[in-house]
């Protein structure tokens, strides 16, 4: 029998592949993003558990929306990629220092 | 052993395979292209939880669509991976710490007894149930204002993207049509008020 527990112990090895994923990927912002898209994946994984879990319909309609805000943080952090990379020509992390940050 | 539990186990494994490629691999084609498996997978745990419009609405529009951006993204970029690659694996130990912390910290909470989460069943929903339908029902009644707002954002991220990457050329020779329908008539015919001509009367010549 599958327990709510598996679902989240899943949720949270998924997270923990993400967050190692952005400290290895620091220098390729197009795999950061990617890593940011799992660690999303992995949240939505909890909501839609719990909410079968819980017998409670909310939690779906909460991926609903974490899903259309992952859309189009995605479509603006491509389209900041592609500018970034038309003047640049490159996607390296360390090249982005014209603010001198 | 379930079958249920078998699809759990196989779903679960191919994502964790594939969400470790993704953060590994060399090639970030192939990073996405694996991304497009643990989503896969992900979607297909969301059917084993009953959850069956968002498991095909993240196929559709998350695989579909967001993956498929990527993949142009990063095949339009010309990367230059080996300067990306150095020194990949130097913020391991710092990575494994964190993310060691992370699951400590989740394994104390989930193995505990606090929680009782082991005890709760899972539901059991008569065939004739439609999630779909549910989910619509609460979406556009308790939550339409959010739902409102969703596409307001969704709209926000259009403009947005195409007014950062669109490009306007010094050289470009086009007309703006903005400018060629505004113009009046009189910006390009002047009309000119003048005597009208007369006749002059003939002057012999046909008079037999």
């Amino acid at each position: 029998m599958i327990s709510l527990s598996h679902y989240l112990i899943l949720a949270a090895i998924l997270f923990v592949i993400s967050v190692i994923g952005i400290f290895l990927n620091r220098k390729n912002l197009i795999v950061l993003l990617m890593a940011i898209e799992l660690m999303l994946l992995a949240v939505n994984l909890n909501f839609v558990a719990f909410s079968h879990y819980l017998n409670d319909l909310s939690g779906q309609l909460f991926v609903f929306f974490i899903l259309v805000v992952a859309a189009a943080e995605s479509g603006i952090g491509l389209a900041i990629l592609v500018v970034l990379f038309r003047n640049l020509s490159s996607i390296d992390v360390e090249d982005l220092d014209s603010l001198k940050g | 052993m379930e079958f249920k539990t078998i699809l759990f186990y196989l779903f679960s494994t191919i994502t964790v395979i594939a969400a470790l490629r993704v953060i590994t691999a060399r090639n970030p084609v192939h990073a996405v292209l694996f991304l497009v498996l643990a989503f896969f997978n992900v979607a297909g745990l969301w059917m084993l939880l009953q959850a069956e419009f968002l498991s095909l609405a993240l196929v559709m529009v998350y695989v579909g669509a967001v993956m498929v951006l990527f993949l142009f993204v990063v095949m339009m970029l010309d990367i230059n991976i080996e300067r990306v690659r150095a020194g990949f694996w130097s913020n391991l130990p710092l990575g494994i710490v964190v993310g060691g912390l992370l699951a400590s910290e989740m394994a104390v909470v989930l193995s505990g007894k606090y929680f009782g989460l082991a005890n709760l069943p899972p539901q059991n929903l008569p065939a004739n149930y439609s999630n779909t339908k549910e989910l619509a029902r609460v979406l556009f009644t308790d939550y339409a204002y959010p739902f409102e707002v969703a596409s307001v954002i969704l709209l926000v991220s259009i403009i947005v993207a195409v007014m950062l990457t669109m490009r306007r050329r010094k050289d470009n020779k086009a007309m703006h049509s903005s400018d060629q329908i505004a113009v009046k008539a009189k910006d390009r015919m002047r009309i000119v008020k003048m005597a009208p001509e007369v006749e002059l009367p003939a002057s012999g010549g046909d008079k037999a």
